[in-house]
């Protein structure tokens, strides 16, 4: 399996090693013959050990995995948790939907920008975050809600989000 | 009298996810007496529960099951944990506080259906469920509860697993949930064949949502007509009702599924948020078509909210006061339903973004009383003319907010702006206490 083929070169060997470690555990959930289905939690993996969803790291999944490096694309731009391009060190992401706004989740958004100096979604110039709304999290009830690098927090207060933010190494 | 808690009882109790404390509160009982029945039996109890789906649909359980080709193995189950649609949020307290509920539920239904392969899927978002899930396999593998032998007495193997998403509310929608579990993009599939025929790798698949699921181990346990009995007519049992947005206690209630919602919203859930007048509902998820005030005197039942025009779908009740402005809510939603639309079919595709982009224009106070009408057009060209259900979803609430609340839209293009300003989302917009089942959440 230490074989490189296409895109993948330009990725370092040891976490290579470790992607093919981790995947063959992945793999143990899907029949031999439907190796397949593991591409969203191989990309995911690839996104948490090489940052993001590169292309290299798309070919990668993809032939480990024996299908194409298309079909890896494919995936890899239809969900929203699969990063396609280079984001910040943390990912802070609020919930806008509904059930959020009527309970702050809006200028909680509008307060998150204000802090981060953002006008809407992107990433601070330091690299150290990436701001976007997200929609409905699963926590309506104990709106507002946001996910600080894929975390779900709750009942969210100004003073709430700048104590999760100040604690971020 | 009593109220008879099935899913939400052992919520918060201290180690509940735990199988030895699973067990010492009588867990893989029914289990066990599964193995001791024929499993034609076990689908009978279900069938006469009157369990009725609680994704959003509201099938019958025991005659979807029925759909499965008597002769064609391998089949599959897959139980349908990505919960993404707004206002709904009960799924997550069962995986996070009572796995192995959930787990019981599918080997009893997996014994049943002669199934040897489940998959929960569950959405990318929900990290804890997740880990909570993979420890309830783990410990339950472990104990021989679930592997080459179940329960460690019946040769039948069974293996469970979870397949997390990453973010997309279509891969709720069955067929774009197994396309995913393929590990392709989440485009729905053209119906029929429906799932219990060709599903997962071309095989006969059933699909359930968490909570339909975790009320099979109570069913085998006190038989289907005790099940039965807790509702009326072809609906048993009890639901997980979740009440978000303007009210003094949101969360989630466990009650009889043809509770009365105004009691839900004005009692339980405490009632309208600082002594304000209710403006609307919506009572089934962000999908159901909007009530007005003085329509919410009604039962939860599936049939019951169908005839007062709307829809029970995944019992998340979304609560507006008066306070709040129902063009500014639409507009949000629209916007939803424009994010998440796969972009298969042109009606869904096309119209979700002129939707999103007109309710945005009328929000801001840009557009007429004929980009009001033309709203309407467009919801009403896409309602019935696509792939999967998304399309009709985005089309229903533009189609009652307008029915109901024309009035706020023409408001906006008379004044050019939102009457409301700032305080569009209602005048207060605090976190309050919050409850799920037995537990407390104080803000
Ligand atoms: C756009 C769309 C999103 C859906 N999302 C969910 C979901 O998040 N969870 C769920 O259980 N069902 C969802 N459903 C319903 C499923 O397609 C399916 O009917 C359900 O999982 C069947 O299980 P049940 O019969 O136990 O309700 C969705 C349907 C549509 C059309
Ligand atoms: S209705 Fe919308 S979401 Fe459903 S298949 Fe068509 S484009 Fe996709
Ligand atoms: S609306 Fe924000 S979590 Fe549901």
């Amino acid at each position: 399996m230490t074989n490189h083929a296409g895109g993948v070169e330009g990725l370092p060997r040891e976490k290579v090693e470790q992607f093919d470690r981790e995947l063959s555990r992945i793999l143990d959930r899907y029949p031999p013959d439907r190796k397949a289905s593991a591409m969203i939690p191989a990309l995911r993996l690839g996104q948490t050990l090489f940052g993001y969803v590169s292309p290299a790291v798309q070919a990668l999944a993809a032939e480990r995995l024996g299908t194409s490096p298309a079909r890896a694309e494919e995936v890899a731009t239809f969900y929203v948790m699969l990063e396609t391009h280079p984001f910040g060190k943390h990912l802070v992401e609020v919930c806008t939907s509904v059930s959020c706004s009527l309970s702050g989740g809006d200028r909680l958004w509008g307060y998150l920008q204000q802090k981060l100096a953002l006008a809407g979604a992107g990433s601070t110039p330091d690299g150290r975050f990436t701001l976007r709304e997200a929609e409905c999290l699963g926590s309506c009830g104990t709106a507002p809600a946001m996910l600080v690098d894929e975390e779900m927090y709750e009942q969210l207060t100004p003073q709430k989000v700048d104590q999760i933010l100040g604690g971020l190494k | 009298m009593s109220e008879t808690l099935i899913l939400s009882a052992r919520w918060g109790k201290p180690g509940s996810a735990k199988l030895e404390n699973y067990r010492a509160d009588g867990g893989y009982q029914a289990l066990d007496k599964a193995l001791g029945m024929e499993p034609v039996a076990v689908v009978e109890e279900v069938k006469k529960s009157n369990l009725r789906g609680r994704g959003g649909a509201g099938f019958a359980t025991g005659l979807k099951w029925t759909f499965l080709p008597k002769d064609i193995r391998p089949r599959y189950l897959t139980v349908n944990a990505d919960e993404s649609e707004p206002g709904t949020f009960k799924d997550r307290y069962i995986m996070e506080h009572d796995p192995h509920m959930l787990l019981e539920g599918i080997a009893i239904t997996c014994l049943a259906l002669d199934i040897h392969l489940a998959y929960i899927y569950i959405r990318g978002e929900f990290a804890k469920q997740a880990r909570a899930l993979e420890a309830a396999i783990a410990e339950a593998r472990a104990a021989g509860i679930i592997g080459p032998r179940l329960l460690g007495k019946k040769d039948f193997a069974l293996d469970v697993h979870v397949h997390r998403g990453a973010g997309a509310y279509i891969c709720g929608e069955e067929s774009a949930l197994l396309e995913s579990l393929e590990g392709k993009k989440g485009y729905p599939r053209l119906k029929p064949p429906f799932p219990a025929v060709v599903g997962l790798w071309g095989k006969p698949t059933i699909i359930n949502n968490v909570e339909t699921i975790a009320n099979v181990p109570w069913i085998v346990q006190h038989g289907g007509e005790a099940f039965a009995a807790l509702g009326v007519g072809k609906s048993g049992g009890t639901r997980l009702f979740g009440v978000s947005g303007h009210v003094n206690r949101p969360g989630v209630y466990e009650k009889p599924v043809a509770y009365n919602l105004k009691k839900l919203i004005m009692e339980d859930a405490g009632g309208v948020l600082g002594g304000r007048k209710l403006k609307a509902v919506i009572p089934g998820g962000s999908s159901a078509p909007v009530l007005a005030a003085h329509e919410i005197d009604i039962s939860m039942e599936f049939d019951a909210v169908k005839a007062a025009g709307s829809m029970s779908g995944s019992g998340g009740v979304i609560v507006f006061d008066e306070s709040a402005c129902m063009v500014r809510a639409l507009a949000r939603l629209a916007r939803f339903y424009a994010e998440e639309s796969c972009g298969q079919c042109t009606p869904c595709r096309e119209g979700t973004n002129w939707m999103e982009g007109m309710l945005h224009r009328i929000e801001a106070g840009h557009a007429g009383a004929a980009d009001v009408a033309r709203l309407e057009q467009v919801a009403n060209s896409i309602a019935g003319n696509t792939i999967c259900a998304l399309g009709d979803a985005a089309a229903m609430p533009v189609q009652s907010f307008l029915k109901k609340f024309k009035p706020e839209f023409l408001a906006h293009c008379e004044l050019r702006r939102c009457p409301c300003g700032d305080t569009a989302w209602g005048l207060t917009q605090e976190p309050r206490d919050a409850v799920a089942g037995p537990m407390r959440y104080a803000r």
